[in-house]
């Protein structure tokens, strides 16, 4: 059987197509303003990566802050229901689940048997969400890539006193006119962010196997940082972490498809 | 000045300076020097009568930032610091200002000086700031009674208002007007990040929006934010509203609207700023503290 | 005067409340000792009363300081407002 998971940020669409459980295609497309027109040619891009026709998708489930607008979803799930779904397949003695998106975070505790205990999220705060790192990295003129990369070099600690990306931003300019190396300047970028996303993990309790997934999950920098500040012995980077919601929501559409 | 190279979001600089006090015979000079995160203010009381003020852009330096705001207070009175008996800090960089006897909250200062401009009925105080945004309760000497403050973040404060002053290219004093020029009032976007809102506001643009509404959602935004605060503690008549958001009626009448109380309108012809509120009530406490420590030596000097 | 410390993010509202008239005339400064964190500190306000207050660069980093006394589940028992006898301390989280 054919279905289809699709997860509709704030800023990107994920689409995950599984054939019989496997993954036959991952797409992203931009969320844009019209996310049911997004969405859409999310599903159909996936569709022709699986080499499949939209028809053939047998079952798509919806997640992410722009679910309601996947008119083509049978199903629609919480971007919480959806990351433990795809956490506990991909690490199955997972407890706690870390996901930083671009513009919000969330943590998920969940129990022996996958089910959620607790979460808690971050939303409408940049600060607590890549796109604080990413003005950072702008800030600096640097590559996002790279702005994680030179952050491992650093062996310094400068706190940042802003708490806000806007005030962050000219922190950052007063930390490159009074000479501070960048390498510096991306740790203090990557602590800052790690110390808000701890206290949110707190909150929703962390128990190892704590995992990691979102897309600043790719940020190098910053899982090191966060796994310091947690003060973990490991902190687990799931496979393809962007598509972890996407990727939940296709496992729960399987479940659902096959219930029909 | 090319286009690129404009700063849309400065306020322009304010002075007063008053010819009914004669300030030698005043008896006593005391000053209160406010050094925001944006613009720093001196006022100058004669005898605890006003006598004149300045309002500049702060500096790279607190320190220069209320030299310079002292000295524009002064300009062209023949006044200089010798003259000053006391002297009040307040604000952000209030510990950094030179000759000050003594450092004041900026909360303690705007319900002062609350109190002074808009009189004694004055119970809750909004000061929207460059990078902070407060609101005090205070009784009818101005006394604080009650307090909250966010300068964590940059929705609701000034800084907030020149992100979208840059990012759309409209003078910061033009915003307020603009944002009434529309047919209807739109969904405000994110009240709770600047950033967010930012670039709620572009997307909105591009859908087609005109800048003016895009404005209107803006200010709204900015001023569910503020409201919000206020409910925390609680809106209690008289309502006054100072810092330099103040002057933006976009963000002021959409405040009125949601709380349902109308903020206290300064006196007509009144030369008072509510920009100035914060550095008055350190003048004001300079004036008293002065006072009160004449009368200890006095007293001390009766003893002896 | 009741004085609020903290602010309100996208995750939800942390102040920490404290009536400071409450403090006056309290020699135990029990939430100076308390805090794990070193939030509060006894100074002398604008009035010339001695009270506690919340250190400048906690002020803004309630939510992350005060997370390893508000473990997930149950949030029962919080060392400062415990320590302070004369009831002058309140959380809003």
């Amino acid at each position: 059987m054919i279905v289809a998971g699709v997860d509709v940020g704030a800023k990107n669409v994920h689409v995950v197509v599984l054939r019989d459980g496997e993954t036959a295609a991952r797409v992203t497309v931009l969320s844009g303003f019209e996310q049911e027109e997004s969405a859409r040619k999310g599903l159909t891009d996936a569709a022709g990566a699986a080499e499949v026709s939209l028809g053939d998708i047998g079952y798509i489930v919806a997640t992410g802050v722009g679910r309601k607008a996947v008119a083509l979803a049978q199903h629609m799930v919480t971007e919480v229901a959806a990351d433990a779904r795809g956490a506990v397949a991909l690490v199955p003695s997972v407890r706690t689940i870390i996901d930083v998106g671009a513009d919000e975070a969330r943590a998920i505790r969940v129990d022996a048997g996958g089910k959620v205990v607790d979460f808690a999220v971050n939303e409408k705060c940049a600060a607590g969400a890549g796109a604080f790192v990413e003005a950072m990295s702008r800030a600096l003129e640097v590559s996002l890539q790279r702005f994680g990369e030179i952050s491992l070099e650093s062996t310094g600690s400068i706190p940042m006193n802003a708490q806000c990306t806007v005030f962050a931003e000219s922190e950052v300019v007063s930390l490159i006119h009074s000479n501070t190396e960048e390498k510096d300047i991306a740790k203090a970028v990557h602590d800052a962010m790690a110390g808000r996303v701890s206290a949110m993990a707190r909150r929703a309790g962390v128990e190892d196997t704590v995992v990691i997934g979102g897309g600043v999950a790719n940020n190098a920098g910053f899982v090191k940082a966060l796994k310091d500040t947690l003060g973990l012995a490991e902190l687990k980077v799931l496979p393809d972490p962007d598509y972890l919601g996407a990727y939940g929501a296709a496992l729960i559409a399987a479940q659902k498809g096959e219930a029909a | 000045m090319t286009e690129q190279a404009r700063e849309f979001w400065r306020w322009s600089e304010t002075a007063y300076q008053t010819d009914d006090v004669d300030w030698r015979s005043a008896g006593s000079i005391t000053v209160g020097i406010d050094v925001g995160s944006v613009s720093s203010q001196a006022v100058i009381l004669a005898g605890g009568k006003l006598y004149s003020f300045y309002s500049t852009r702060t500096g790279s330096n607190s320190p220069d930032s209320a030299k310079k705001a002292l000295s524009g207070a002064m300009d062209g009175t023949g006044m200089s610091t010798d003259d000053v008996s006391y002297v009040v800090g307040t604000g952000y960089g209030r510990v950094n200002v030179p000759f000050a006897n003594r450092a004041i909250t900026e909360i303690a200062c705007h319900a002062r000086g609350a109190n002074f401009m808009a009189g004694p009925t004055v119970r809750t105080i909004l000061d929207m700031g460059g990078q902070d945004c407060k609101v005090i309760r205070c009784d009818d000497k101005g006394k604080v009674q009650n307090f909250i403050m966010n300068d964590k973040c940059a929705a609701g404060t000034g800084r907030g208002m020149e992100v979208i002053a840059d990012t759309l290219g409209v003078p910061i004093e033009d915003i307020g007007r603009r944002s009434f020029e529309i047919d209807s009032e739109p969904e405000p976007v994110s009240n709770v990040c600047t950033v967010f809102a930012k670039s709620e506001a572009t997307a909105l643009l591009k859908a087609g929006w005109s800048v003016n509404r895009v404005l209107a959602a803006y200010c709204a935004a900015m001023a569910e934010r503020v409201s919000s605060l206020i409910d925390r503690i609680g809106i209690e008549r008289d309502f006054f509203i100072t810092g330099g958001i103040a002057k933006n009626a976009g963000v002021v009448r959409r405040i009125e609207r949601i709380t349902g109380v109308e903020a206290l309108k300064l006196p007509e012809g009144s030369n008072l700023d509510p920009q100035v509120a914060g550095a008055l009530g350190a003048a004001l406490f300079a004036h008293a503290l002065l006072k009160k420590e004449q009368k200890e030596r006095a007293a001390a000097g009766a003893d002896l | 005067m009741i004085a609020n410390y903290g602010y309100r993010d996208g995750s939800g509202e942390y102040y920490i409340t404290i009536d400071t008239d409450r403090c006056i005339g309290c020699e135990g400064r029990w939430c100076v000792a308390a805090c794990p964190q070193g939030l509060f500190a006894i100074e002398m306000d604008d009035y010339d009363d001695e009270v506690a207050m919340i250190v400048v660069p906690g002020r803004k980093l309630l939510k992350e300081k005060c997370s390893e006394c508000k473990p997930a589940g149950e949030r029962t028992f919080l060392p400062c407002t415990s320590a302070c006898l004369p009831g002058a301390l309140s959380h809003s989280w």
